[in-house]
């Protein structure tokens, strides 16, 4: 059966994660993110799957990390105010190594902000948001098309490190409509969770040392009994207090983004060999970056090339220090719908080699490709 | 030149025209194009100043807002001083006859509509204003055809409303006629 019509953003985010085997969702609504919800309460249910309204956004994570720990794919979406809610247990979910898909659905903040409005403001929040050290993958899709694969994405990797991974969609995006051909789900790629076997007599250990970086994962209700807690624990779950174990497991659970940053990153480029001029950009500011540059080349500037990293967290730090590197470009420019968050990392891999312009817009409307043709005209 | 279309619908919340973007934006994938719909909106429910960017295009779609507008139809005047901008030159602009009162004379083709009034009069129910409006939109611009938007109209409204949709579409299309 054709899977050909017109979808809205964040119904993809919500098909994307059904086709990739999600089985349980948690979530409390929030513009502009609410539709994903929406769509998960009708669907969920039709394919066997649990889902529920929680009281509140801390609840809904909770829930999903339960969910996510019986041996279902889960997953919970919320826009900025709600993740701010969220960050208590995404770090629980970090220490814990538990799978488990997020979707920010990015609107203007701080606090409540401005609901109805786009924003890429939260690039930081997914970084940083929650305390201490922890490892964070963060998918930023720029367009439709990639609203549902970048979700089918962040399952896998999600499965694959057996840690959370987050969606920064924004509100263009969640509510734009669009035609899109969905493939069949049985021609995706999926990856499924290394599943721990214990043999009878055999204590499984949720943070087994001796298994690579990523250690086998076990589910509840399977005939043995494990322990997870928030505090640094040893191999078993358990909290310890043995400086050599939480030195180990600390290293470990970060290994498992910095000895495997190749395999998440995904990148955009476009017109970087005719260039003179990098962007640096994300999302939505991405796609009307490329835009941008078309409108210059059909005027007879063909000087705007766009670097439009997909993963943005880990950051694909040796793929713009070569371009930096390169000599081609006169300087970088990024704009962003916040008031400098991306640039912070642009400024850090640059070190100071090429000049940095920048185009700051948070009125609740998106960057424009005028408003990108505009400020390039301006500064360089 | 390739095909590139761009409309903006603005409105009143509730007044249900960013539905009226999504029949046009259905209507032309029906026929084969790109498109995408892409609204604005308030906090509120209703009553606050709402549009839908429509862009059609015979390639992919990088950027979903208009700033070259062929067609802004407005449908109240707080929304229409709100977003009356980026409009391409002898762009076509429909305005709501009786709430839209304070028009631009600034060289674009105006088009004046009581659309309210004949929702009121001709088919009894307001609600159906944006469907009227549709009707307006296709037959003064032909940018799609009376039977795709139909379809479109059709696939994406409840159960049991159809020939009251059907009639509202038809009121749209008579009086856009005359106007041509």
């Amino acid at each position: 059966m054709s899977r050909q019509q017109v979808y809205n953003g964040n119904e993809l985010i919500s098909l994307a994660a059904l086709d990739a085997g999600c089985r349980f969702y948690a979530g409390y609504p929030i513009t502009p993110s609410s539709e994903i919800m929406e769509v998960m309460s009708k669907r969920m249910p039709k394919v066997g799957g649990g889902f529920i309204q929680m009281e509140d956004e801390i609840a809904s994570i909770g829930a999903a990390i339960g969910a996510a720990w019986t041996g279902v794919k889960s997953m919970t979406a919320s826009s900025g105010p709600g993740i701010s809610l969220k960050a208590e247990h995404i770090g629980f979910a970090c220490i814990t190594e538990t799978p488990l898909v997020i979707v920010n659905v990015m609107r203007g903040g701080p606090s409540t902000g401005f609901p109805t409005a786009t924003s890429q403001s939260d690039l930081m929040q997914a970084r940083w948001g929650t305390h201490g050290d922890h490892p964070v993958i963060a998918l930023v899709p720029g367009t439709a098309t990639e609203m549902y694969y970048e979700t089918v994405r962040a399952f896998n990797l999600a499965e694959q490190y057996r840690t959370p991974v987050m969606i920064l969609a924004d509100e263009m995006l969640g509510h734009l409509n669009t035609m899109l051909d969905l493939p069949d789900p049985a021609t995706l790629d999926l990856v499924e969770r290394k599943l721990a076997d214990p043999k009878p007599g055999e204590k499984y250990r949720p943070f087994a040392m001796d298994q690579g970086d990523v250690p086998p994962m076990g589910a509840y209700f399977r005939g043995y009994r494990f322990h997870l807690t928030g505090l640094n624990s040893n191999e078993y779950g358990y909290p310890t207090i043995d400086p050599a174990m939480i030195q180990a497991q600390q290293e470990r659970m970060m290994n498992k983004v910095a000895n495997h940053t190749e395999e998440m990153l995904k990148n955009d480029a476009f017109n970087l060999e005719k260039a003179d001029i990098l962007t640096v950009a994300v999302g939505s500011t991405g796609s009307a970056a490329k835009q941008a540059s078309k409108d210059m080349t059909a005027d007879g500037n063909d000087k705007l090339g766009v670097f439009r990293p997909i993963t943005l967290w880990p950051f694909p730090e040796k793929e713009l220090d070569a371009l930096i590197a390169s000599g081609r470009y006169k300087g970088l420019f990024v704009p962003e719908a916040n008031l400098g968050q991306l640039v912070l990392e642009v400024e850090r891999i640059n070190r100071g080699r090429l000049p940095i312009q920048t185009l700051q817009k948070v009125n609740g409307f998106p960057v424009t490709p005028d408003d990108i043709v505009k400020r390039v005209k301006e500064v360089f | 030149m390739s095909f590139h279309y761009e409309a903006r619908f603005a409105a009143i919340g509730g007044q249900g025209i960013i539905t009226a973007g999504a029949f046009l934006a259905t209507a032309a994938t029906l026929e084969g194009k790109y498109a995408t719909q892409s609204p604005t909106y308030t906090s509120q429910v209703r009553g606050g100043p709402t549009k839908v960017d429509v862009i059609i295009s015979d390639e992919e779609i990088l950027f979903p807002k208009g700033n070259k507008l062929d067609l802004f139809l407005a449908m109240a005047q707080k929304p229409y001083d709100r977003y009356y901008s980026e409009l391409k030159e002898n762009s076509l602009v429909i305005v709501e006859e009786n709430l839209v009162q304070n028009v631009h004379d600034d060289g674009h083709r105006i088009i004046r509509v009581p659309i309210v009034e004949l929702a009121e009069k001709e088919i009894g129910l307001a609600v159906t204003i944006s469907v009227i409006a549709t009707g307006l939109v296709v037959a003064l611009t032909e940018i799609v055809t009376p039977d795709t938007m139909q379809r479109a109209i059709l696939s994406r409204v409840p159960k049991g409303t159809e020939a009251l949709n059907m009639k509202a579409f038809q009121l749209g299309m008579d009086v856009g006629t005359k106007l041509k």
